[in-house]
């Protein structure tokens, strides 16, 4: 009895949090358009009987998953999405790995103040360091000031609104989800193995290709997963830094949503941007499974 | 033991394969090596024997390359090696914690060192089997290093730092983490494989015994210097000081006064009202030096009757009594509260023992039993 109750808890919370709030989005994407509130028909109308609930299910179609094939804007964005988020995960791993690699090599007193330091933005609002970064990149903005007063530029650079914009935004904001996993798995790293490895013959640098790279790998693929997986559904960050030029379908699933008030068609986009999120989860979650066994 | 036939250190046409010429080695204030020469010869299997931190595993690391002397100079084979870094030089490292890569299987860990060499693919494979079979972990060659017990992955540690076919190898306290009855088994296997390759061994061990088992000559380190350099009997039979006398095995210290009685033979007067004991030694002694003599306990006999022909003899009661098995050691209290250890062989049931607590007994020891000691 007490175990069935400690299995049921997960599940209620997985039914309750996410299974539900799916199947809801999903019947709504099934839906269509209205102008009523909620904005989308059918609804289902209990006090019919069971006619009602056989009219409900008879008026749900596929439409609106025909209609994101049918007009490219929604491919593009998708594709877009996916070409973003994977060109930002390589910036951030060569970004991350170098700092994972500072901090782990650092002496063993430093390490927690460092570690500080990679988590410390978190406590500041995620949408307020973004609009700190529009105030460094704008054209008027401290970056370009600096640049000008240096002399290195003559006219101001033309950063923000740009896709380069994008790539610094993510790579600024998902950089601690880089480097933990890598700096874990790379303080792991006996020293040894590393000695022992020139002691075999290998230089500096084909030792760290040979040794530390492979033992990070574990660290490695967490981070770029945790990177990417958010990546592909970021909305904040492009529609802030980005300009009219950079697609992501986080920007258009909220357009659908609160500019066109189409919820049927969002809902939709919504669907099939976590069945794209799947893969990616599933095999995140391979590797994690490996690594644990590994561990043992 | 080839010790007899093999002794180049005693031949002064021998060169050397190392030599630590006034080698200095500090970690900020700290010496950890204090002007040290030592020269250690090819085919030799040579051991630094010390408690933690008296420097061994610095020399050692200081000839794999991972630490270079503040001063002096480490040759080998006549060359200066401080420029050298560890990837360039003939020495390979058995590292205590193994250092095995988890990541590649026994095989590929036995190949690494050979595949930097960038050594044709057959060479390589009959190098690798080669390897396996002198370790006897053929069948293991597939596995992983996790999968496999830590006297396997020893064998893998030895296999992989020989395959390179050094001209030198470092072990660091490579039985430290097998437990003894492995261990035991194990020295004798490196005995073995050492006097098949021909390497020259390096061992750093703080477990004396085994460095007496394997070694041919045995290096007693004390804060960063060498006490003494012999073969493991001369320092067992003739320890230089009490320090080497103390820290390999068990032995008995007597202070005193050193007086010539005869030539190279000395009475030493020890305590009050009590007859001098006579012991012979090389080295001079001026009248009235105060010295150590270091009495091993198996040296010690131990009797009901004073013996007739014994040149030192002194009475005492049985204190305690260490039953070992095949040995008991019996700690024999004299009148002004002194401890002498006495060690006989059990020839005997534990039934029939002749002596028991509280027995009155005699020690006695010929004149060449005990080692005269400056103080």
């Amino acid at each position: 009895m007490r175990r069935a109750i400690l299995i049921a808890v997960p599940y209620v919370w997985l039914l309750a949090l996410f299974l539900v709030p799916f199947f809801i989005v999903l019947k709504i994407s099934l839906s269509d358009i209205a102008l009523a509130i909620p904005p989308y028909t059918p609804t289902l109308d209990l006090s019919q009987g069971w006619a009602g609930v056989r009219d409900f299910f008879g008026q749900l179609d596929f439409e609106n998953f025909v209609w994101l094939t049918e007009d490219d804007l929604y491919w593009k964005a998708y594709l877009s999405s996916v070409k973003i988020a994977l060109i930002s995960t390589v910036l951030t791993l060569m970004v991350g790995y170098p700092i994972a690699y500072g901090m782990a090599r650092a002496p063993e007193e430093w390490r927690p103040t460092l570690m500080m330091l990679v988590i410390l933005p978190f406590w500041t609002s995620f949408l307020i360091r973004v609009y700190a970064w529009m105030g460094i990149l704008s054209n008027e903005g401290y970056l370009n000031q600096f640049l000008l007063w240096t002399g290195l530029i003559s006219t101001p650079l033309t950063i923000l609104n740009t896709q380069t914009a994008v790539y610094i935004g993510i790579v600024y904001t998902y950089l601690p989800f880089m480097i933990l996993p890598i700096y874990a798995a790379l303080e792991r790293l006996d020293g040894s193995l590393i000695e022992a490895a020139e002691d075999l013959g290998c230089s500096r640098l084909q030792a760290f290709w040979l040794v530390t790279v492979p033992l990070s790998r574990p660290g490695i693929i967490a981070g770029c997963f945790l990177v990417m997986i958010p990546v592909i559904g970021e909305f904040v960050i492009p529609s802030l830094l980005g300009g009219s030029g950079t697609l992501m379908i986080g920007k258009v699933l909220w357009e659908e949503f609160f500019s066109n008030r189409d919820w049927p068609v969002a809902s939709a986009v919504a669907v099939v941007l976590l069945l794209i999120l799947v893969v990616p989860i599933v095999l995140f979650q391979r590797n994690q499974q490996k690594q644990t066994e590994a561990g043992q | 033991m080839n010790s007899a036939v093999f002794a180049p250190w005693e031949d002064p046409q021998a060169k050397p394969l190392i030599q630590f010429q006034n080698v200095s080695k500090r970690f900020g204030d700290f010496t950890a090596i204090d002007t040290l020469s030592l020269d250690i010869f090819e085919r030799e299997f040579f051991a630094l024997l010390g408690p933690s931190g008296c420097g061994k595993t610095t020399m050692m690391r200081m000839l794999a390359g991972f630490e270079t002397p503040t001063e002096g100079h480490i040759l080998l084979g006549g060359q200066d090696i401080d420029p050298i870094p560890p990837n360039k030089r003939a020495v390979n490292m058995m590292f205590q914690s193994y250092a095995l890569f988890p990541h590649l299987s026994v095989w590929e860990n036995i190949a690494f060192g050979l595949r930097r060499d960038n050594m044709p693919k057959p060479d390589l494979t009959a190098r690798v089997e080669e390897m396996l079979r002198l370790t006897r972990l053929e069948q293991f060659a597939r596995r992983k290093p996790h999968q496999i017990s830590g006297g396997q992955r020893q064998r893998v540690a030895l296999a992989r730092s020989l395959a390179k076919a050094p001209k030198l190898l470092l072990l660091d306290e490579p039985l430290g983490a097998l437990d003894k009855k492995l261990r035991q088994d194990t020295q004798f296997e490196l005995m073995d494989i050492q006097e098949k390759t021909g390497t020259t061994f390096v061992i750093v061990t703080h477990d004396q015994e085994e460095a007496m088992t394997v070694a041919s000559r045995v290096a007693v380190m004390d804060q960063g210097k060498l006490m003494q350099v012999a073969t493991p009997d001369r320092i067992y039979e003739n320890p230089n000081s009490v320090y080497v006398a103390d820290f390999i095995g068990d032995v008995n210290i007597i202070s005193g006064r050193a007086t010539s009685s005869a030539e190279e033979t000395y009475s030493i007067e020890w305590a009050e009202g009590q007859a001098p004991l006579t012991a012979t030694s090389a080295t001079a002694f001026s009248a009235g030096q105060s010295c150590h003599l270091a009495i091993r306990p198996e040296k010690v006999t131990i009797s009901s009757e004073r013996p007739a022909d014994a040149a030192n003899a002194i009475q005492g009661k049985v204190h305690d009594i260490a039953y070992l098995g095949n040995l008991s050691t019996y700690h024999v209290e004299l009148p002004d509260g002194t401890i002498i250890k006495a060690q006989t062989a059990n020839t005997r049931r534990i039934s029939r023992r002749s002596f028991t607590w509280e027995d009155p007994v005699w020690l006695s020891w010929t004149a060449t039993a005990a080692v005269l000691l400056a103080a």
